[in-house]
């Protein structure tokens, strides 16, 4: 049967696609909400720290699967790998409604001003596709607010001197501290840093008729077992949904954006569950598939107008391919700082995100998610046996007296670094698969040194009687993309140096958007996810006030 | 289900099932048949012992004991389906390695004499053609030049110290970590969810 005409398709339910779909659909547009995997919840992995989207050696709890995805990594020598999922470096994010937003630490970040104009802020680095972002702060500043009010954001900025300004605290008080958070805050003080708790999507006190968060271990890399964590999934699409106006397709992968004989965008095509391939027309398609997927049905959209792929003219779809490059170091105490409080995560400081003498960004540094048994026996200060009667006793009595302070450093972004499609590996559905290649800038190599000293001498100030850096490595490293993958659909004024104008539109393509990390020019020192709502906010309002004022983007 | 729910049948036949094989075991000399999925006996009880050295026995059980090897064979015919080759070779290499240096299969060296093959597996050692030569005529080294090829034992032997620790350390659910025995030794409520009784959140 064929599917009847709709106002928009929005390819993608994580955090950019599901707030746009519910933005569209409250505002009147019809809608259809695609979704490569279906609803997940805590009940099909519970606990399991080794099926998980955090530890992925049986593969990833909440998707993609081994048995049908699969991309190809360039190697440093050129050689091509194929890697699957659940390997680290096919870049991955959940595949399942709501995406990563399910299964995420739910840090709830707003960049900085500086983030939006790192150019303008450090010069051009040489070797990079350093630029600022074509919207500010301010521009973004009321997205920020929504997202936090909408999807519930636990936090209170009063004790972060850097913290950009804002018109309204956010809805739910930040969370207490647990007892390592307690020894890094006074240690932190005490050297003069301005510790702060971290914002949260998560419920403090209980809120959108859900209850309080109730602080398990398990809570990064798992479905939250009481629906206390804030995704998009049991927020904005449960709100798309009841307007009517959204129809959520699950297990349909999206293949191509459709062009008629004009060069007008009229749809997609995607196979559905039973892998028929199918088609929906629309005046509208938003991509949201993040950094990676978002750039790769780009590029498989090719036809006589597009040639090289949609919005790809001048080359710039799938450059500048980036995550974080994570930096910090361990610390052994004498005694335990574990209690057992989930998450882990509370506690952070700004002082290392800008202005960093002959640094170019930083990043924030935090006390990490609390870390499980399978996770911990590979943490050992360097030289430590990793097997054998040594390794166990270390196992049992360190547990825990070990804590960490990292961060997600700002990658200066690389034009190298970057996402094309393989010309002979394809996937389950006979899609042409993502080809990842080129490096991080040497450049990230001194501020992850910089961030990594920082966190050693902050766990040394707290008690740690030992010490190790992580992360930190010299000459070149891939290009990363991870979770916070980001930057490959550039937004920018100039067409010819960027994919999306300002809105998300893409240059010289009336009706086709994206709304996700893609957008970012740069990835901020922060974890991205506020900011891919915030953009699906933008995106999303400006073509329902469009709509309603009777633009229909031909 | 609790005994008072089993009916008076189901009751008769479970107890001439057990005087069945108490017979049986009169006869015989009783043991359990191994139910693997994807190791040979010979496999898993060579696996059985390396496990162990990975993950020993002290106060609490050690890898052998807690389901290691079971969980490794379970996950051979799934998630790990890629690495059976890197296990049929690996532990194969193993058997006619120390054939060859002791005479004797791994299980029966002393513990020290097997966690000294582990680390030599470890560096390297067996695939390392250069610290080979050693100007005698040796056919031992030449053999095992053959075993393995260059790296192999000391990737094969990162592949089961990983694997090990998954299953001491991972979920019980995939047929390791025997009732919870890393989890206990290292002193976390189970399951997960029962932190909620230690830290009492009103």
């Amino acid at each position: 049967m064929k599917n009847s005409h709709v106002n928009a398709v929005v390819v993608g339910a994580g955090a950019g696609g599901g707030v746009v779909a519910k933005e569209l659909s409250v505002a009147g547009l019809t809608v259809v909400l695609f979704e490569r995997g279906g609803w997940a919840s805590f009940d099909d992995h519970d606990h399991d720290e080794i099926f998980s989207q955090r530890t992925t050696l049986l593969g990833n709890a909440y998707g993609p699967d081994n048995d049908r995805n699969r991309r190809v990594r360039v190697l440093p020598d050129g050689k091509e790998i194929i890697v699957l999922p659940n390997d680290w470096r096919y870049e991955n994010n959940a595949a399942c409604v709501g995406s990563g937003t399910v299964s995420y630490g739910a840090m709830a970040w707003r960049f900085m001003s500086e983030d939006f104009r790192m150019k303008s802020t450090y010069g051009h680095v040489e070797g990079s596709s350093i630029d600022d972002w074509p919207i500010s702060y301010e521009d973004l500043e009321p997205c920020y607010e929504k997202a936090e009010w909408e999807i519930g954001v636990a936090g209170d900025d009063s004790l972060n001197p850097f913290a950009p300004p804002r018109k309204k605290p956010q809805p739910m008080p930040p969370f207490e501290h647990n007892k390592e958070a307690k020894i890094l805050e006074a240690a932190a003080r005490r050297l003069g840093y301005h510790p702060f708790p971290i914002p949260m999507l998560r419920n403090s006190i209980p809120f959108g008729g859900r209850p309080q968060c109730y602080r398990i271990r398990s809570c990064v890399g798992f479905a939250c077992p009481v629906n206390a964590k804030n995704g998009t999934h049991n927020t904005v699409i449960p709100i798309a949904l009841k307007t009517k106006n959204c129809e959520l397709r699950t297990h349909c992968m999206v293949s191509e954006i459709l062009v008629d004989n004009n060069g007008k965008v009229t749809g997609v095509s995607y196979f559905d569950e039973k892998k028929r391939k199918q088609t929906q027309t629309a005046d509208i398609v938003v991509v949201s598939s993040s950094a990676t997927e978002t750039a790769r049905l780009l590029l498989n959209s090719k036809s006589k107008f597009f040639p090289a792929g949609i919005g790809n003219e001048h080359d710039w779809v799938g450059r500048n391919l980036q995550g974080h490059a994570y930096a910090g170091a361990y610390g052994l105490f004498e005694e335990d700082i574990y209690d057992d409080r989930g998450p882990g995560a509370s506690l952070a400081i700004c002082d290392f995100n800008h202005y960093n003498p002959g640094i170019i960004g930083g990043g924030v540094l935090c006390n990490e998610f609390n870390r499980l048994p399978y996770l911990f026996s590979g943490i050992r200060p360097p030289n430590s046996p990793s097997w054998g009667k040594d390794h166990k006793d270390f196992q049992r009595i360190n547990f825990k007296r070990v804590g960490q302070v990292i961060g997600p450093y700002q990658e200066i972004p690389s034009f190298e670094s970057r996402v094309e499609v393989s010309h002979h590996v394809k996937d389950y559905w006979g899609i042409p698969v993502c080809k990842i290649s080129g490096n991080m800038s040497v450049k990230d190599d001194e501020g992850t040194a910089f961030m990594a000293d920082k966190a050693e001498k902050w766990l040394l100030e707290a008690g740690a009687s030992v010490v190790w850096k992580t992360g930190v490595t010299k000459g070149p490293r891939p290009a990363s993309g991870g979770q916070h993958q980001a930057g490959t659909c550039r937004m920018g004024n100039d067409p010819k140096t960027s994919v999306c104008d300002k809105y998300g539109r893409v240059h010289n393509v009336p009706n086709v958007f994206v709304a996700d990390g893609s957008l970012h020019v740069t990835n901020g020192g922060f974890n991205p996810v506020l900011t891919i709502m915030a953009l699906g906010y933008r995106i999303g309002g400006y073509i329902a006030s469009e709509w309603n004022k009777g633009n229909r983007f031909k | 289900m609790s005994s008072k729910n089993i009916s008076r049948r189901e009751f008769a036949k479970a107890f001439s099932l057990s005087i069945g094989s108490l017979l049986f075991f009169n006869q015989c000399k009783f043991s359990y048949e191994p139910q693997y999925r994807f190791f040979s006996e010979e496999e898993a009880t060579l696996t059985d012992a390396i496990v162990e050295q990975i993950i020993p026995t002290d106060e609490w059980l050690g890898a052998k004991d807690a389901g290691v090897t079971n969980f490794i064979d379970k996950q051979l015919v799934g998630p790990f389906s890629r690495f059976k080759t890197d296990y049929r070779s690996g532990l194969n290499s193993i058997i006619v390695t120390c054939q060859n240096i002791y005479g004797k299969k791994f299980e029966e060296l002393s513990w020290c004499e097997q966690t000294e093959f582990l680390k030599e597996m470890e560096r390297g050692t067996f695939s390392d053609i250069e610290s080979k030569n050693t100007g005698n005529n040796d056919n031992f080294w030449n053999d095992n030049e053959r075993v393995w090829k260059k790296g192999a034992d000391r990737s094969f032997f990162e592949l089961i110290r990983s694997h090990t620790m998954a299953g001491y350390y991972g979920s019980p659910r995939h047929g390791g970590n025997y009732m919870y025995v890393s989890y206990r030794m290292i002193g976390l409520d189970i399951p997960t969810i029962q932190g909620r009784n230690k830290h009492n959140l009103s």
